[in-house]
Protein backbone atom coordinates (compact mmCIF):
# COMPACT_ATOMS: atom_id res chain seq x y z
CA UNK A 1 0.00 0.00 0.00
CA UNK A 2 2.73 2.60 1.09
CA UNK A 3 4.91 1.18 -1.55
CA UNK A 4 2.80 2.05 -4.53
CA UNK A 5 2.75 5.25 -3.15
CA UNK A 6 6.27 5.37 -2.84
CA UNK A 7 7.17 4.50 -6.46
CA UNK A 8 6.41 7.91 -8.18
CA UNK A 9 8.97 9.93 -5.92
CA UNK A 10 11.29 6.62 -5.83
CA UNK A 11 11.25 7.19 -9.57
CA UNK A 12 11.78 10.91 -9.75
CA UNK A 13 14.66 10.64 -6.74
CA UNK A 14 16.40 7.84 -9.11
CA UNK A 15 15.98 10.25 -12.15
CA UNK A 16 17.67 13.02 -10.72
CA UNK A 17 20.69 10.73 -9.48
CA UNK A 18 21.07 8.95 -12.52
CA UNK A 19 20.83 12.39 -14.11
CA UNK A 20 22.56 14.81 -11.60
CA UNK A 21 24.58 13.25 -9.22
CA UNK A 22 27.52 14.37 -10.15
CA UNK A 23 26.87 17.14 -10.84
CA UNK A 24 25.29 18.03 -7.22
CA UNK A 25 28.79 16.44 -5.71
CA UNK A 26 30.82 18.76 -7.96
CA UNK A 27 28.96 21.78 -6.82
CA UNK A 28 28.65 20.99 -3.04
CA UNK A 29 32.60 19.42 -3.02
CA UNK A 30 34.00 22.93 -5.17
CA UNK A 31 32.31 25.03 -2.52
CA UNK A 32 33.70 23.20 0.42
CA UNK A 33 36.63 21.11 -1.09
CA UNK A 34 35.17 18.33 1.21
CA UNK A 35 34.47 15.87 -0.98
CA UNK A 36 33.46 12.84 1.31
CA UNK A 37 31.16 15.50 3.27
CA UNK A 38 29.65 16.50 0.33
CA UNK A 39 28.78 12.59 -0.72
CA UNK A 40 27.62 12.20 2.41
CA UNK A 41 25.10 14.73 2.68
CA UNK A 42 23.94 14.03 -0.63
CA UNK A 43 23.19 10.55 0.39
CA UNK A 44 21.28 11.73 3.55
CA UNK A 45 19.42 14.40 1.32
CA UNK A 46 18.48 11.29 -1.27
CA UNK A 47 17.05 9.39 1.76
CA UNK A 48 15.45 12.78 3.31
CA UNK A 49 13.52 12.89 -0.32
CA UNK A 50 12.36 9.23 -0.06
CA UNK A 51 11.07 9.86 3.21
CA UNK A 52 9.54 12.76 2.61
CA UNK A 53 8.24 13.41 -1.41
CA UNK A 54 5.54 10.67 -0.95
CA UNK A 55 3.54 12.84 1.44
CA UNK A 56 4.50 16.04 0.71
CA UNK A 57 4.61 15.98 -3.24
CA UNK A 58 7.69 15.68 -5.86
CA UNK A 59 9.40 19.31 -5.54
CA UNK A 60 9.07 21.52 -8.60
CA UNK A 61 13.20 21.54 -9.09
CA UNK A 62 14.07 18.02 -7.27
CA UNK A 63 17.68 18.91 -8.17
CA UNK A 64 17.20 22.53 -6.01
CA UNK A 65 15.38 20.58 -3.25
CA UNK A 66 18.27 18.05 -2.71
CA UNK A 67 20.60 21.01 -2.97
CA UNK A 68 18.91 22.91 -0.05
CA UNK A 69 18.95 19.71 2.13
CA UNK A 70 22.46 18.79 1.80
CA UNK A 71 23.84 21.99 2.20
CA UNK A 72 21.47 22.33 5.70
CA UNK A 73 23.27 18.34 6.76
CA UNK A 74 26.67 20.11 5.40
CA UNK A 75 26.42 23.21 8.47
CA UNK A 76 24.93 20.77 10.76
CA UNK A 77 28.42 18.55 9.97
CA UNK A 78 30.50 21.20 10.15
CA UNK A 79 29.20 22.80 13.28
CA UNK A 80 29.39 19.18 14.94
CA UNK A 81 33.33 19.47 13.80
CA UNK A 82 33.39 22.63 15.28
CA UNK A 83 35.27 24.08 12.65
CA UNK A 84 32.42 25.67 10.76
CA UNK A 85 33.44 29.47 10.47
CA UNK A 86 35.36 28.53 7.18
CA UNK A 87 32.40 26.36 5.93
CA UNK A 88 29.55 28.68 7.38
CA UNK A 89 30.78 31.38 5.10
CA UNK A 90 31.04 29.25 1.96
CA UNK A 91 28.04 27.35 2.71
CA UNK A 92 25.93 31.24 2.90
CA UNK A 93 27.29 31.94 -0.35
CA UNK A 94 25.64 29.01 -2.17
CA UNK A 95 22.63 29.71 -0.45
CA UNK A 96 22.67 32.93 -2.02
CA UNK A 97 23.85 31.86 -5.14
CA UNK A 98 21.60 28.64 -5.47
CA UNK A 99 18.57 31.85 -4.58
CA UNK A 100 19.78 33.64 -7.73
CA UNK A 101 19.74 30.35 -9.63
CA UNK A 102 16.19 29.87 -8.36
CA UNK A 103 14.99 33.36 -8.93
CA UNK A 104 16.70 33.42 -13.03
CA UNK A 105 15.60 29.75 -13.93
CA UNK A 106 19.06 28.97 -13.96
CA UNK A 107 21.06 25.87 -14.03
CA UNK A 108 22.80 24.78 -11.08
CA UNK A 109 26.62 25.06 -12.51
CA UNK A 110 28.28 22.18 -13.54
CA UNK A 111 31.73 21.95 -11.98
CA UNK A 112 32.34 17.97 -12.70
CA UNK A 113 35.25 19.07 -14.67
CA UNK A 114 36.40 21.20 -11.65
CA UNK A 115 35.59 17.80 -9.60
CA UNK A 116 37.75 15.36 -12.24
CA UNK A 117 40.71 17.89 -11.64
CA UNK A 118 40.74 17.90 -8.17
CA UNK A 119 41.01 14.26 -8.31
CA UNK A 120 43.79 13.93 -10.95
CA UNK A 121 46.08 16.34 -8.99
CA UNK A 122 49.55 15.63 -9.09
CA UNK A 123 49.06 15.63 -5.58
CA UNK A 124 47.08 12.74 -5.53
CA UNK A 125 48.24 9.33 -6.04
CA UNK A 126 47.84 8.65 -9.59
CA UNK A 127 46.27 4.86 -9.11
CA UNK A 128 43.39 6.34 -6.82
CA UNK A 129 42.62 8.92 -9.33
CA UNK A 130 40.17 6.56 -11.88
CA UNK A 131 38.34 5.56 -9.03
CA UNK A 132 37.91 8.60 -6.98
CA UNK A 133 36.57 10.04 -10.41
CA UNK A 134 34.05 6.62 -11.44
CA UNK A 135 32.74 6.98 -7.84
CA UNK A 136 32.40 10.59 -7.30
CA UNK A 137 31.28 12.28 -10.93
CA UNK A 138 29.34 8.87 -11.29
CA UNK A 139 28.57 7.34 -8.19
CA UNK A 140 29.88 3.97 -8.15
CA UNK A 141 30.43 2.38 -4.88
CA UNK A 142 33.96 1.50 -3.56
CA UNK A 143 32.81 -2.49 -4.14
CA UNK A 144 31.91 -2.27 -7.60
CA UNK A 145 35.18 0.10 -8.08
CA UNK A 146 37.43 -2.37 -6.55
CA UNK A 147 35.91 -5.25 -8.34
CA UNK A 148 36.96 -4.01 -11.47
CA UNK A 149 40.60 -2.85 -10.60
CA UNK A 150 40.93 -6.04 -8.71
CA UNK A 151 41.59 -4.80 -5.28
CA UNK A 152 39.96 -5.91 -1.96
CA UNK A 153 36.74 -3.74 -1.35
CA UNK A 154 38.27 -2.46 2.26
CA UNK A 155 41.41 -1.35 0.34
CA UNK A 156 39.89 0.93 -2.22
CA UNK A 157 37.29 2.09 0.56
CA UNK A 158 40.50 2.97 2.55
CA UNK A 159 42.41 4.67 -0.02
CA UNK A 160 39.47 6.53 -1.50
CA UNK A 161 38.96 7.96 2.01
CA UNK A 162 42.97 8.91 2.57
CA UNK A 163 42.70 10.45 -1.10
CA UNK A 164 39.13 12.65 -0.27
CA UNK A 165 40.87 13.77 2.83
CA UNK A 166 43.98 14.41 0.73
CA UNK A 167 42.08 17.20 -1.04
CA UNK A 168 40.58 19.19 1.81
CA UNK A 169 43.56 18.68 4.08
CA UNK A 170 46.34 20.23 1.56
CA UNK A 171 43.76 22.66 -0.33
CA UNK A 172 43.96 20.92 -3.28
CA UNK A 173 42.17 23.79 -5.89
CA UNK A 174 38.84 23.44 -7.98
CA UNK A 175 39.74 25.19 -10.79
CA UNK A 176 40.72 24.94 -14.13
CA UNK A 177 44.39 25.12 -14.31
CA UNK A 178 46.42 27.83 -15.52
CA UNK A 179 46.77 27.55 -18.95
CA UNK A 180 50.51 26.63 -18.82
CA UNK A 181 49.53 24.06 -16.60
CA UNK A 182 46.56 22.70 -18.21
CA UNK A 183 47.81 20.58 -20.76
CA UNK A 184 49.71 18.37 -18.29
CA UNK A 185 46.65 18.69 -15.63
CA UNK A 186 44.21 17.48 -18.64
CA UNK A 187 46.48 15.01 -19.77
CA UNK A 188 46.31 13.08 -15.87
CA UNK A 189 42.26 13.83 -16.34
CA UNK A 190 42.40 11.94 -19.78
CA UNK A 191 44.63 9.08 -18.25
CA UNK A 192 42.23 8.66 -15.75
CA UNK A 193 39.06 8.31 -17.66
CA UNK A 194 41.55 6.20 -20.27
CA UNK A 195 42.20 3.75 -17.03
CA UNK A 196 38.38 3.20 -16.16
CA UNK A 197 38.10 2.42 -20.21
CA UNK A 198 41.11 0.01 -20.25
CA UNK A 199 39.36 -1.77 -17.09
CA UNK A 200 36.41 -2.07 -19.15
CA UNK A 201 38.36 -3.19 -22.35
CA UNK A 202 39.60 -5.82 -20.31
CA UNK A 203 36.44 -7.69 -20.47
CA UNK A 204 35.96 -7.58 -24.38
CA UNK A 205 33.05 -10.17 -24.58
CA UNK A 206 31.11 -7.57 -21.43
CA UNK A 207 30.71 -10.90 -20.14
CA UNK A 208 30.93 -9.21 -16.85
CA UNK A 209 28.25 -6.15 -16.59
CA UNK A 210 30.54 -4.65 -14.33
CA UNK A 211 33.74 -4.15 -16.36
CA UNK A 212 31.31 -3.42 -19.70
CA UNK A 213 29.60 -1.13 -18.14
CA UNK A 214 32.80 0.69 -16.84
CA UNK A 215 34.02 1.57 -20.50
CA UNK A 216 30.37 2.56 -21.58
CA UNK A 217 31.25 5.11 -18.31
CA UNK A 218 34.37 6.16 -19.55
CA UNK A 219 33.27 7.23 -22.72
CA UNK A 220 30.48 8.99 -21.11
CA UNK A 221 33.00 10.87 -19.01
CA UNK A 222 35.29 11.42 -22.30
CA UNK A 223 32.34 13.24 -24.15
CA UNK A 224 31.35 15.08 -20.96
CA UNK A 225 35.52 16.38 -21.20
CA UNK A 226 35.19 16.74 -24.82
CA UNK A 227 32.26 18.86 -24.44
CA UNK A 228 33.18 21.47 -21.87
CA UNK A 229 36.88 21.54 -23.20
CA UNK A 230 35.82 21.32 -27.16
CA UNK A 231 38.80 23.25 -28.16
CA UNK A 232 41.39 20.90 -26.24
CA UNK A 233 42.70 18.30 -29.32
CA UNK A 234 43.97 15.50 -26.71
CA UNK A 235 40.88 15.38 -25.17
CA UNK A 236 38.94 14.89 -28.51
CA UNK A 237 41.53 12.34 -29.31
CA UNK A 238 41.02 10.64 -26.23
CA UNK A 239 37.04 10.16 -27.27
CA UNK A 240 38.04 9.17 -31.00
CA UNK A 241 40.14 6.02 -29.36
CA UNK A 242 37.66 5.01 -27.34
CA UNK A 243 34.71 4.95 -29.91
CA UNK A 244 37.07 3.48 -32.31
CA UNK A 245 37.82 0.85 -29.59
CA UNK A 246 33.97 0.64 -28.74
CA UNK A 247 32.87 0.13 -32.49
CA UNK A 248 34.76 -3.09 -32.93
CA UNK A 249 33.26 -4.79 -29.77
CA UNK A 250 31.20 -6.71 -31.55
CA UNK A 251 34.07 -8.11 -34.04
CA UNK A 252 35.85 -9.25 -31.03
CA UNK A 253 34.34 -12.50 -30.41
CA UNK A 254 32.37 -14.97 -32.85
CA UNK A 255 29.13 -16.62 -32.87
CA UNK A 256 31.06 -19.36 -30.61
CA UNK A 257 32.45 -16.83 -28.53
CA UNK A 258 35.76 -17.49 -29.93
CA UNK A 259 38.42 -15.06 -30.06
CA UNK A 260 38.73 -12.75 -33.35
CA UNK A 261 41.92 -10.60 -33.61
CA UNK A 262 41.15 -7.73 -36.44
CA UNK A 263 42.77 -8.89 -39.03
CA UNK A 264 40.62 -11.64 -39.09
CA UNK A 265 37.62 -9.14 -38.25
CA UNK A 266 34.56 -9.04 -40.64
CA UNK A 267 34.29 -4.91 -41.16
CA UNK A 268 30.77 -5.00 -41.52
CA UNK A 269 30.44 -6.14 -38.02
CA UNK A 270 31.93 -3.07 -36.85
CA UNK A 271 29.93 0.20 -35.88
CA UNK A 272 29.77 2.27 -38.63
CA UNK A 273 28.55 5.31 -36.45
CA UNK A 274 30.50 5.13 -34.02
CA UNK A 275 33.99 5.04 -35.94
CA UNK A 276 32.19 8.25 -38.16
CA UNK A 277 32.04 10.00 -35.20
CA UNK A 278 35.66 9.40 -34.13
CA UNK A 279 36.83 9.95 -37.50
CA UNK A 280 34.86 13.30 -37.54
CA UNK A 281 36.50 13.94 -33.90
CA UNK A 282 39.95 13.25 -34.97
CA UNK A 283 39.55 15.52 -37.82
CA UNK A 284 38.07 18.49 -35.99
CA UNK A 285 41.32 17.87 -33.35
CA UNK A 286 44.13 17.31 -36.35
CA UNK A 287 43.35 21.00 -37.10
CA UNK A 288 44.20 22.10 -34.29
CA UNK A 289 47.31 21.68 -34.72
CA UNK A 290 48.61 20.13 -31.68
CA UNK A 291 49.75 16.36 -31.68
CA UNK A 292 49.37 14.09 -28.48
CA UNK A 293 49.34 10.56 -27.53
CA UNK A 294 45.85 9.99 -28.04
CA UNK A 295 45.05 11.62 -31.36
CA UNK A 296 47.92 9.44 -32.53
CA UNK A 297 46.37 6.17 -31.10
CA UNK A 298 43.19 6.96 -32.79
CA UNK A 299 45.09 7.73 -35.92
CA UNK A 300 46.22 3.94 -35.35
CA UNK A 301 42.39 2.64 -34.71
CA UNK A 302 41.89 4.60 -38.09
CA UNK A 303 44.74 3.38 -40.10
CA UNK A 304 43.31 -0.06 -39.46
CA UNK A 305 39.77 0.52 -39.90
CA UNK A 306 40.11 2.03 -43.34
CA UNK A 307 39.94 -2.09 -44.39
CA UNK A 308 36.41 -1.15 -44.42
CA UNK A 309 36.93 1.00 -47.92
CA UNK A 310 40.24 0.13 -49.21
CA UNK A 311 40.49 -4.19 -48.46
CA UNK A 312 43.89 -3.24 -45.93
CA UNK A 313 45.15 -1.66 -43.53
CA UNK A 314 47.17 0.82 -44.16
CA UNK A 315 50.68 -0.32 -42.31
CA UNK A 316 52.72 1.85 -43.74
CA UNK A 317 50.89 5.20 -41.67
CA UNK A 318 50.57 2.42 -38.83
CA UNK A 319 54.55 2.14 -38.89
CA UNK A 320 55.05 6.36 -39.04
CA UNK A 321 52.14 7.00 -36.20
CA UNK A 322 54.28 4.47 -33.84
CA UNK A 323 57.49 6.04 -34.68
CA UNK A 324 56.30 9.52 -33.38
CA UNK A 325 54.18 7.73 -30.32
CA UNK A 326 57.58 5.83 -29.55
CA UNK A 327 59.08 9.88 -29.59
CA UNK A 328 56.12 10.95 -26.64
CA UNK A 329 55.57 7.70 -24.41
CA UNK A 330 58.48 4.95 -23.25
CA UNK A 331 56.27 1.90 -23.21
CA UNK A 332 57.14 -1.60 -24.54
CA UNK A 333 53.60 -1.40 -25.88
CA UNK A 334 54.17 0.88 -28.30
CA UNK A 335 57.76 -0.93 -29.50
CA UNK A 336 56.01 -4.16 -30.04
CA UNK A 337 53.05 -2.96 -32.29
CA UNK A 338 55.59 -0.86 -34.26
CA UNK A 339 57.30 -4.12 -34.50
CA UNK A 340 54.66 -5.70 -36.00
CA UNK A 341 53.76 -2.79 -38.12
CA UNK A 342 57.71 -2.83 -39.47
CA UNK A 343 56.36 -6.69 -39.90
CA UNK A 344 54.09 -5.69 -42.42
CA UNK A 345 56.05 -3.03 -44.31
CA UNK A 346 59.28 -4.59 -44.42
CA UNK A 347 58.77 -7.91 -44.32
CA UNK A 348 59.01 -10.71 -40.87
CA UNK A 349 62.26 -10.86 -40.46
CA UNK A 350 62.69 -6.71 -40.21
CA UNK A 351 59.96 -7.46 -37.71
CA UNK A 352 61.68 -9.59 -35.76
CA UNK A 353 64.81 -7.28 -35.54
CA UNK A 354 62.71 -4.34 -33.91
CA UNK A 355 61.28 -6.69 -31.92
CA UNK A 356 64.29 -7.83 -30.49
CA UNK A 357 65.79 -4.63 -30.06
CA UNK A 358 63.23 -4.25 -27.09
CA UNK A 359 64.34 -7.53 -25.32
CA UNK A 360 66.63 -5.79 -22.65
CA UNK A 361 63.40 -4.62 -20.96
CA UNK A 362 62.60 -6.70 -18.02
CA UNK A 363 58.81 -5.19 -18.17
CA UNK A 364 58.28 -7.26 -21.35
CA UNK A 365 59.16 -11.05 -19.24
CA UNK A 366 55.65 -11.30 -18.37
CA UNK A 367 53.73 -9.40 -20.81
CA UNK A 368 51.60 -11.64 -22.77
CA UNK A 369 51.22 -9.42 -26.38
CA UNK A 370 55.04 -9.56 -26.70
CA UNK A 371 55.59 -13.18 -26.61
CA UNK A 372 52.53 -13.63 -29.21
CA UNK A 373 53.69 -10.97 -30.99
CA UNK A 374 57.18 -12.40 -31.40
CA UNK A 375 55.35 -16.40 -31.66
CA UNK A 376 53.87 -14.63 -34.70
CA UNK A 377 57.26 -13.40 -36.50
CA UNK A 378 58.60 -16.02 -35.65
CA UNK A 379 56.65 -18.60 -36.94
CA UNK A 380 56.33 -16.61 -40.81
CA UNK A 381 60.41 -16.32 -40.68
CA UNK A 382 59.62 -20.27 -40.14
CA UNK A 383 61.69 -20.47 -37.17
CA UNK A 384 58.75 -22.87 -36.01
CA UNK A 385 60.70 -24.69 -32.22
CA UNK A 386 61.44 -21.03 -31.29
CA UNK A 387 57.67 -20.06 -32.57
CA UNK A 388 56.01 -22.83 -30.63
CA UNK A 389 58.15 -21.61 -27.37
CA UNK A 390 57.08 -18.12 -27.30
CA UNK A 391 53.34 -19.27 -28.08
CA UNK A 392 53.53 -21.65 -24.55
CA UNK A 393 55.16 -18.13 -22.98
CA UNK A 394 52.19 -16.32 -24.51
CA UNK A 395 49.50 -18.81 -23.15
CA UNK A 396 51.04 -19.18 -19.82
CA UNK A 397 50.71 -15.77 -19.45
CA UNK A 398 46.97 -15.21 -21.26
CA UNK A 399 44.14 -14.61 -18.34
CA UNK A 400 40.82 -14.57 -21.08
CA UNK A 401 40.29 -18.07 -22.14
CA UNK A 402 38.88 -17.19 -25.77
CA UNK A 403 42.43 -15.50 -26.02
CA UNK A 404 43.96 -18.97 -24.80
CA UNK A 405 42.23 -20.76 -27.12
CA UNK A 406 43.11 -18.88 -29.91
CA UNK A 407 46.95 -19.23 -29.49
CA UNK A 408 46.71 -22.68 -28.98
CA UNK A 409 45.25 -23.18 -31.85
CA UNK A 410 48.13 -21.42 -33.74
CA UNK A 411 50.87 -23.49 -32.29
CA UNK A 412 49.44 -25.85 -32.97
CA UNK A 413 48.82 -24.93 -36.84
CA UNK A 414 53.11 -24.64 -36.73
CA UNK A 415 52.66 -28.37 -36.95
CA UNK A 416 56.44 -29.37 -37.29
CA UNK A 417 58.56 -31.38 -34.58
CA UNK A 418 57.51 -31.25 -30.88
CA UNK B 1 35.64 34.64 -9.33
CA UNK B 2 32.43 34.53 -6.99
CA UNK B 3 33.71 35.07 -3.95
CA UNK B 4 34.59 38.67 -5.14
CA UNK B 5 31.37 39.43 -6.15
CA UNK B 6 29.65 39.17 -3.16
CA UNK B 7 32.80 41.27 -1.69
CA UNK B 8 33.89 38.30 0.78
CA UNK B 9 37.25 37.89 1.76
CA UNK B 10 39.17 34.96 -0.41
CA UNK B 11 40.08 32.21 1.95
CA UNK B 12 43.21 31.04 2.35
CA UNK B 13 45.72 28.33 4.02
CA UNK B 14 49.05 28.52 5.58
CA UNK B 15 51.67 26.26 4.48
CA UNK B 16 55.46 25.54 4.97
CA UNK B 17 58.10 25.36 2.36
CA UNK B 18 60.63 23.14 3.92
CA UNK B 19 63.90 23.25 2.20
CA UNK B 20 65.62 20.17 2.11
CA UNK B 21 69.53 19.49 0.31
CA UNK B 22 72.77 18.37 0.36
CA UNK B 23 74.41 20.04 3.56
CA UNK B 24 77.55 19.15 3.48
CA UNK B 25 77.49 19.61 0.10
CA UNK B 26 76.36 23.79 0.54
CA UNK B 27 78.97 23.62 3.50
CA UNK B 28 81.69 22.97 0.82
CA UNK B 29 80.71 25.19 -1.87
CA UNK B 30 83.29 28.05 -3.26
CA UNK B 31 82.82 31.53 -2.25
CA UNK B 32 80.57 32.72 -5.59
CA UNK B 33 78.61 29.43 -5.35
CA UNK B 34 77.37 30.83 -1.69
CA UNK B 35 77.03 34.54 -2.81
CA UNK B 36 74.70 33.27 -5.41
CA UNK B 37 72.42 31.31 -3.74
CA UNK B 38 72.04 34.42 -0.61
CA UNK B 39 71.68 36.40 -3.69
CA UNK B 40 68.94 34.23 -5.27
CA UNK B 41 67.12 33.93 -1.91
CA UNK B 42 67.42 37.93 -1.19
CA UNK B 43 64.97 38.04 -4.55
CA UNK B 44 63.01 34.72 -3.85
CA UNK B 45 62.00 36.47 -0.23
CA UNK B 46 61.44 40.17 -1.75
CA UNK B 47 59.60 38.57 -4.56
CA UNK B 48 56.86 36.17 -1.66
CA UNK B 49 56.63 39.70 0.32
CA UNK B 50 55.85 41.77 -2.75
CA UNK B 51 53.23 39.48 -3.58
CA UNK B 52 51.56 39.44 0.16
CA UNK B 53 51.81 35.69 0.82
CA UNK B 54 54.49 36.17 3.12
CA UNK B 55 54.44 34.78 6.75
CA UNK B 56 57.76 33.68 8.14
CA UNK B 57 61.41 32.37 6.99
CA UNK B 58 64.56 31.26 8.16
CA UNK B 59 67.75 29.65 7.60
CA UNK B 60 68.52 26.72 10.26
CA UNK B 61 72.34 26.14 11.38
CA UNK B 62 73.72 22.99 9.86
CA UNK B 63 72.50 19.61 11.60
CA UNK B 64 75.65 18.93 13.75
CA UNK B 65 74.99 22.37 16.29
CA UNK B 66 71.39 20.47 16.41
CA UNK B 67 70.31 18.44 19.18
CA UNK B 68 67.48 15.94 19.77
CA UNK B 69 65.31 15.42 22.61
CA UNK B 70 63.51 12.28 23.44
CA UNK B 71 61.53 11.53 26.88
CA UNK B 72 60.57 8.12 27.15
CA UNK B 73 59.59 6.46 31.03
CA UNK B 74 60.24 9.46 32.96
CA UNK B 75 63.59 9.80 31.44
CA UNK B 76 65.17 12.43 29.11
CA UNK B 77 67.10 11.93 26.49
CA UNK B 78 69.46 14.15 24.96
CA UNK B 79 71.86 13.35 21.87
CA UNK B 80 74.10 15.69 20.18
CA UNK B 81 72.98 15.98 16.39
CA UNK B 82 70.01 15.59 14.18
CA UNK B 83 66.33 13.93 14.27
CA UNK B 84 67.81 11.31 11.61
CA UNK B 85 70.50 10.98 9.25
CA UNK B 86 68.96 11.49 6.18
CA UNK B 87 70.47 11.89 2.63
CA UNK B 88 69.68 15.83 2.14
CA UNK B 89 69.02 17.43 5.88
CA UNK B 90 66.09 20.37 6.41
CA UNK B 91 67.88 23.70 5.56
CA UNK B 92 65.55 26.09 6.59
CA UNK B 93 61.72 27.29 5.73
CA UNK B 94 59.59 29.35 4.05
CA UNK B 95 55.82 30.11 6.04
CA UNK B 96 53.05 31.72 2.73
CA UNK B 97 49.79 32.31 2.92
CA UNK B 98 47.96 31.35 -0.29
CA UNK B 99 44.53 30.63 -1.51
CA UNK B 100 45.48 26.84 -2.53
CA UNK B 101 47.64 24.27 -3.24
CA UNK B 102 48.37 24.96 -6.30
CA UNK B 103 49.96 28.71 -5.36
CA UNK B 104 51.86 27.28 -2.72
CA UNK B 105 53.64 24.81 -5.22
CA UNK B 106 54.24 27.47 -7.51
CA UNK B 107 56.12 29.27 -4.59
CA UNK B 108 58.13 26.39 -3.51
CA UNK B 109 59.07 25.51 -7.47
CA UNK B 110 60.26 28.92 -7.59
CA UNK B 111 62.50 29.08 -4.35
CA UNK B 112 66.25 28.28 -5.19
CA UNK B 113 66.22 25.25 -2.75
CA UNK B 114 63.94 23.60 -5.16
CA UNK B 115 66.90 23.09 -8.08
CA UNK B 116 69.14 21.85 -5.47
CA UNK B 117 67.64 19.69 -3.57
CA UNK B 118 63.59 19.28 -2.70
CA UNK B 119 61.06 21.46 -1.37
CA UNK B 120 58.36 19.71 1.22
CA UNK B 121 54.83 21.57 1.22
CA UNK B 122 52.48 21.05 3.92
CA UNK B 123 50.20 22.57 5.40
CA UNK B 124 49.29 23.69 8.92
CA UNK B 125 46.86 22.81 10.71
CA UNK B 126 44.55 25.02 11.81
CA UNK B 127 42.98 25.12 15.38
Amino acid sequence: MSREKDQPARAAAEAVARHSYGKLVAFLAARTRDVAGAEDALSDAFAAALADWPSSGIPAIPEAWLMAVARRKMIDAGRRRRNHENAAGHLQLMQEELEAAAASEMQIPDDRLLLMFACAHPAIDPGIRAPMILQTVLGFDAATIASAFLVSPATMGQRLVRAKKKIAQAGIPFRLPERADLRERLAAVLGAIYAAFSEGWSDPAGAEIRRRNLAEEAIWLGRLVASLLPEEPEALGLLALMLHAEARRGARRDSRGEYVPLADQDPPAWNATLIEEAEALLFRASRMGAVGRYQLEAAVQSAHVVRRLTGKSDWAAIERIYDALAMLIDSPVIGINRAIAIAETRGPAAGLTALDALAGDARLADYQPYWAARAGLLARTGAHAAAEEAYERAIGLEADPAVRDFLQQRRAELGGPK
Amino acid sequence: MWLGRIGVKEITMKYMLLIYGDEAGMLSASKEAVGQMIAAYGAYTEAVKKAGVYVDSNRLRPTASGTTVRVANGKTEVLDGPYAETKEQLAGYYMIDVPDLDAALSWAARCPGAGHGAIEVRPLWVM
